[in-house]
């Protein structure tokens, strides 16, 4: 292994142990907050017409939450790490090391992946005894998610550049990450709203993560899961430009 | 054991450090104005000014943490631009400000900063060595959030080294600290020092520069005041200091009063330039005045001397 390889996987292994050591936050938490939505929707909803022929409501808000977490909790682990690590001011010690930008950008992703793999696999489990879900198209669903994880991650990261205090991270929660992940098909089928919401949601990346994710469970979708395929793509390929630029110009991080 | 890291280098030729013509303008205010030197491997090298000077801002750019407006800085030969990976597995620094990673034990923390340099298990028993040396050795497993800040301190001082790095840059490290961790770094760096690696210190305490530095450089409004050996330094001051008592607590004569500096509790301490003031000549003039001495010392320039002489202010003082 050379020392370049080492210390990308160092970086990586030390994001992880980083969740890890409060997994009651990072892992926990949000498991439990899915599920009392899977509580509360499923029980607010229960008789209403299937939203797909024979898929029932409960089964139908599965992926949704579990993509919806992956989205919130993504982002919530770069910005959340990188701002603690300016805040602290041990950003330094990174800083000063033989690490490039494409290896800081990796390990710090592919970090919030690992996170979202343990939060999805965690939420499946804990409804399993309610619900079993099919999975159709599993390579679908993968690639929906890693693009998704790997899109709020790099979100993340930009946010955790940008912020200057850990309020300017909770306003890109409060007033993008949020409002976009609620109002993305998670709960409902966008055929189900009026028409200009429903033309809203096909400008809203979150929606074709959402639903992609949905049709790897199903074989089902709003949208053919080739478009959602590309705006996940598209959209990770325009973070993951942004953020490189900002790390490899040392935008707000370099004085 | 700490082998020596830079032989390599030392015996191309290449400088430990070199620094040529960086320049820095922070809006209206020029940080760095053109700051040019050499550190030659193996050299135990001071870094003086007084606050603003822009030695944190020189220390940042050399450490890649602020980007030069111009100008270049190489480590050992390589860029620490061009080449910065390179550049920065030759170089540790401890940071001037107390900071550290509270998610991680002391131990987990030095074996993550030395997988970010490429350093993986060989460097364990280094690592061991140095919690031993910095008497960290009860503190392995314990948070960093629950060291205090001289532990904190001492855990900086291992981070910098870990990788073994052939120049080391400590940003005031001994500030704030006890006479205990002090001894500590010292008799550490002089060991290190003695093994090859070299030493820039930037520092407010003086007598640590004179002490341990041979060769001194003084930072003053962001340009480069003197550079030279500490013993020619000191030698170029034109001044001695003597410091006598008067018996019954008489007054200087006329002619002598002018060169006082200080008066404490009938104390007091003459300025003198060596060639004007022949302390011969001082005694001369207190035997012709009919006064008895009831004290006397004299004491050579220090560091701090030199420092006032130049920048006009104490050691540790802003302006």
């Amino acid at each position: 292994m050379t020392p370049d390889q080492l210390g990308f996987l160092t970086l990586l292994k030390k994001e992880v142990m980083r969740f890890w050591s409060v997994l009651g936050q990072t892992v926990t938490a949000p498991v439990i907050t899915a599920l009392l939505y899977l509580l509360v929707f499923a029980q607010a909803m229960a008789g209403r017409a299937p939203v797909y022929p024979g898929i029932g409501y409960t089964e139908f808000l599965i992926p949704g939450l579990v993509m919806m977490t992956v989205i919130q909790n993504a982002f919530a682990n770069t910005s959340s790490s990188l701002m603690q690590s300016k805040m602290m001011g041990n950003i330094v010690f990174l800083q000063m090391a033989p690490l490039g930008p494409l290896q800081w950008f990796a390990a710090y992703i592919l970090a919030a992946i690992a996170r979202c793999a343990l939060v999805s696999v965690a939420m499946v489990l804990a409804t399993l005894p309610f619900v079993q879900l099919p999975v159709r198209e599993p390579l679908a669903a993968l690639a929906v998610f890693l693009l998704a994880a790997g899109s709020l991650a790099a979100l993340g990261l930009i946010a955790g550049i940008v912020a200057e205090k850990f309020d300017h991270i909770a306003a890109f929660t409060n007033f993008l990450i949020t409002p976009l992940s609620f109002l993305s098909g998670v709960f409902y089928s966008v055929h189900a709203l009026p028409p200009l919401w429903f033309k809203a949601s096909h400008l809203n990346p979150f929606f074709y993560m959402i639903d992609g994710f949905r049709y790897g469970f199903f074989g089902h979708g709003d949208v053919p899961i080739a478009l959602s395929l590309a705006w996940s793509l598209g959209f990770f390929l325009l973070v993951s430009a942004i953020c490189m630029w900002m790390l490899v110009t040392g935008y707000r991080l370099k004085r | 054991m700490y082998s020596n890291p830079q032989k390599t280098d030392a015996a191309a030729g290449t400088a430990a450090l070199q620094i040529r013509d960086v320049r820095k303008r922070y809006g209206s205010l020029e940080a760095l104005r053109g700051v040019s030197f050499d550190i030659a491997p193996g050299e135990f090298f001071a870094l003086l000014g007084p606050n603003g000077a822009g030695k944190s801002t020189l220390i940042s750019i050399i450490a890649g943490l602020v980007g030069a407006d111009t100008g270049s800085v190489a480590v050992m030969g390589h860029d620490t631009v061009k080449d910065f990976r390179a550049a920065r597995r030759k170089l540790g620094v401890v940071p001037q400000e107390l900071v550290f990673d509270p998610f991680f034990k002391v131990r987990e923390l030095l074996r993550i900063q030395a997988g970010y340099y490429g350093c993986g298990k060989e460097s364990w028993p280094w690592i061991e060595e140095m919690l031993e040396r910095l008497d960290l050795a009860s503190k392995t497993e314990v948070s960093m959030r629950a060291l205090s800040g001289g532990m904190k301190r001492r855990v900086l001082i291992a981070q910098a080294l870990v990788h073994k790095p052939p120049l080391v840059i400590l940003d005031e490290p001994t500030a704030g600290v006890d006479v205990e961790l002090r001894r500590t770094l010292w008799a550490f760096m002089r060991e290190l020092h003695a093994q090859g690696t070299t030493v820039v210190l930037t520092t407010h305490y003086l007598e640590e520069a004179q002490e341990l530095c041979s060769r001194v450089a003084i930072l003053d409004r962001g340009a480069v005041q003197v550079i030279e050996p500490t013993p020619q330094l000191l030698a170029r001051h034109p001044y001695r200091f003597l410091r006598l008592k008067l018996a019954g607590g008489a007054q200087l004569p006329e002619s002598l009063r002018e060169l006082v500096t200080a008066n404490v509790e009938g104390v007091m301490e003459l300025k003198l330039e060596t060639r004007r003031h022949p302390i011969g000549a001082v005694f001369e003039a207190l035997r012709s005045a009919g006064l008895a001495i009831e004290d006397v010392q004299t004491r050579e320039p220090d560091l701090e001397d030199i420092f006032i002489e130049l920048t006009g202010h104490k050691a540790g003082n802003g302006r």
